[in-house]
């Protein structure tokens, strides 16, 4: 990943005694916060992110300056090109950990056993009770609907893909998956309205929205599948050929049990990443404030759309159960991300 | 071996001793070829579709079509078009990426050049977590956490800057929902798209190539920008036209945070001006929407579908040229 570390070991090719060493920089930092400090009590400067902002800023100055005067042009430019790199994974970090962090904090408020196992029939505009639990059937069958269509068929297109097909016909079907991956995910929700609720008037279902959630799941569940498949050993199939089984059976048999825990990885992404999806749930299960068990027939709430009608309506005790909806969503989805990722562990095949 | 119209390549012909086998092989090559081709039927399907019901939606409009700023199809006479909405569209993506772009191609260097080998991997777990995070709940937070937290830093910018015309806030400019947080939001949402993938062509540059560059004295940046850049170049401008595409097409989020509007103004700080996009008018015009309001919207749908398809096309062909295809995010 990183440079060799053996070059690191190597006796430096410039001048040792004139590079700045880390205590030295860990001195400037000291000062630099110092100074900055006396300037914030002194000076109409003031808040605790102005001085955050302030501190990197002449921080970054500062080395960059007695980086130059001492090591010369070249070290300063690498000094500055390293600290905003470390500062690029501090943009990403910070947001991630103020959402986190902010939905859990305003999320705790309301979440509680009422909320789970209460629907939001029968209330008026001022109630703070009600809950998400017609919301979360509504998510539970949706999701476990796609993913038994967008599974199996993903599975399909994928040993197509990498088994069996060839010519023009295997590379429009890799090219349209490729671009698949990019459809906005409105834009499969209109599909499904176009097509399924108002083209074959079946109204508003679970099904239609677990349809579209499938047209967005499809091409995550063929790529990793596809990409895992590619990784068996060729001798695996050999051996198995050479056995006499045939080609489908080795497919079977040897080839997706020896892909697998790459496969149920891909597809717990998958997963996790549709039951977050809001857009095409508003054309294809709308909402509705009770519970709907059904799930081929009638509006049906899910999490996400829970979420953005709540906000829709915009009284604090709205905003109060769509954080408390946004934690479970967040627990829900996260859940998945990280047994996804422990499994990968597990996984024996690796690149190249 | 029994005579067969379809013969398999030599290295893949097991078995094949009896017919009976060889029906089992012909089932399951049909079945899987049904699949690929029911792909190829369903890109088609959803583009035919939209475009059925679009047409005739267009045909009703008494304005045109892709010059009108407006959006009431449902009024009569029936007045609608795209231009605000592919203006906000283009604009917001855009400052989206030229937000995002840099900070993801600094985090894919960290990851791939500058962090610890055991962290690498992990952090690039991290990263990606920001994925995970559903758009309603970015919407959520951007409405109720970034845009109140941010009236500071916008009236600065107004105040500092506000001599460029993208930062002036006018006479009656007020900050807050405005098109910058809904980009700054966006930019959050495309940052870990742009830099697993850019991270991922990083790691595929040869060792040897950074050794060689370290050994003849260069310095960390030296050697990222003789060894690593010019190998990666056109992949990274792959994952940035991925990033774009997510951004044009990200619905919840912006229809969440923006104060929508149908100008087409490049105050971005002016929550008075606000501006929309085609997907998030398509989330928040169609629930009261009638028929012809409903195929209008799909018609907008189908522009933001051709659209992000073109986009997106055109990356995976730059992203595949430059080497393997990138890792489905």
């Amino acid at each position: 990943m990183s440079a060799p570390s053996l070059l690191d070991q190597l006796p430096g090719l410039g001048d040792q005694a004139r590079r700045l060493h880390a205590p030295v920089r860990l001195a400037l930092l000291a000062l630099t916060v110092l100074v900055s400090l006396l300037l914030f009590a002194s000076t109409p400067l003031q808040g605790r992110v102005d001085f955050v902002v302030f501190v990197v800023i002449a921080f970054a100055l500062v080395q960059t300056g007695v980086s130059f005067a001492l090591e010369g042009r070249r070290h300063a430019l690498d000094r500055l090109v390293s600290l905003l790199v470390h500062l690029a994974l501090l943009a990403a970090v910070v947001p991630l950990v103020s959402v986190l962090s902010y939905t859990v904090y305003k999320g705790l408020k309301k979440l509680d056993g009422q909320f789970l196992t209460h629907n939001l029939t029968g209330l008026g505009p001022l109630d703070t009770n009600g809950g998400e639990y017609h919301a979360i059937i509504g998510t539970l069958e949706q999701v476990l609907m796609a993913t038994a269509i967008a599974v199996p068929l993903g599975l399909l297109v994928a040993i197509y893909i990498t088994e069996y097909g060839k010519g023009w016909l295997a590379a429009a079907v890799r090219f349209v998956i490729d671009v698949m991956t990019g459809i906005p995910s409105i834009v499969a929700g209109l599909f499904v309205f176009a097509f399924w609720v108002i083209g074959l008037h079946r109204g508003y279902s679970g099904l239609a929205a677990a349809f579209s959630l499938t047209i967005l799941m499809l091409p995550v569940v063929v790529r990793s599948s596809e990409e895992m498949i590619k990784l068996v050993p060729a001798e695996l199939r050999e051996a198995s050929y050479a056995l006499g089984l045939p080609k489908w059976k080795t497919i079977l048999r040897i080839v997706l049990p020896t892909a697998s825990a790459g496969i149920t990885t891909g597809t717990m992404l998958a997963v996790a990443r549709v039951t977050g999806e809001t857009a095409p749930l508003l054309l294809t299960s709308f909402i509705t404030p009770a519970t709907n068990t059904s799930p081929i027939a009638g509006k049906q709430t899910a999490i996400p759309t829970f979420i953005f009608s709540q906000i829709g309506l915009g009284r604090p005790a709205n905003y109060d159960r769509a954080w408390a909806a946004a934690l479970t969503l967040i627990i829900i989805v996260l859940v998945l991300y990280i047994s996804a990722r422990l499994l990968t562990r597990r996984n024996t095949l690796t690149r190249r | 071996m029994t005579a067969s119209t379809e013969r398999p390549p030599p290295d893949l012909s097991g078995g094949g001793l009896g017919a009976t086998r060889r029906v089992g092989d012909r089932v399951f090559a049909a079945l899987t070829t049904g699949a690929g081709v029911l792909v190829l039927a369903l890109i088609v399907a959803i583009g035919a579709f939209l475009l059925t019901k679009a047409i005739p939606a267009v045909q009703k409009d008494s304005t045109n079509f892709f010059t009108t700023k407006l959006w009431q199809p449902d009024n009569d006479p029936s007045v609608f078009g795209i231009a605000a909405l592919v203006f906000g569209t283009l604009l917001s993506s855009i400052i989206a990426l030229v937000v995002a772009g840099p900070i993801a191609i600094g985090i894919a260097l960290y990851i791939s050049d500058y962090a610890p080998r055991r962290l690498a991997t992990p952090i690039g777990y991290l990263v990606d977590l920001l994925a995970a995070v559903p758009s309603v709940v970015y919407g959520l937070w951007g409405l109720l956490f970034l845009a109140p937290h941010s009236d500071k830093f916008q009236q600065f910018l107004s105040d500092h800057f506000g001599f460029i015309p993208l930062f002036d806030l006018g006479k009656n400019g007020v900050v807050g929902r405005s098109m910058m947080i809904a980009s700054l939001v966006l930019a959050i949402m495309i940052l870990p798209i742009v830099a697993a993938i850019s991270r991922e062509i990083f790691l595929q540059v040869p060792q040897a190539n950074r050794e060689a560059a370290l050994a003849l004295g260069a310095t960390k940046l030296e050697m990222i920008r003789l060894a690593v850049l010019p190998y990666s170049k056109s992949g990274v401008v792959g994952a940035l036209m991925l990033g774009l595409g997510r951004a044009l097409g990200e619905t919840i989020a912006v229809a969440l945070v923006l104060s929508l509007s149908y100008s087409t103004s490049f105050h971005i700080i002016d929550a008075n001006v606000g501006g929309n996009t085609i997907a998030a008018n398509i989330a928040s015009q169609y629930q009261a929407a009638e028929p012809l309001g409903q195929r209008a919207l799909i018609a907008s749908g189908l522009v933001l579908f051709v659209i992000t398809f073109a986009v997106n096309a055109l990356a995976r062909y730059v992203v595949t040229r430059s080497g393997k295809r990138a890792a489905a995010v």
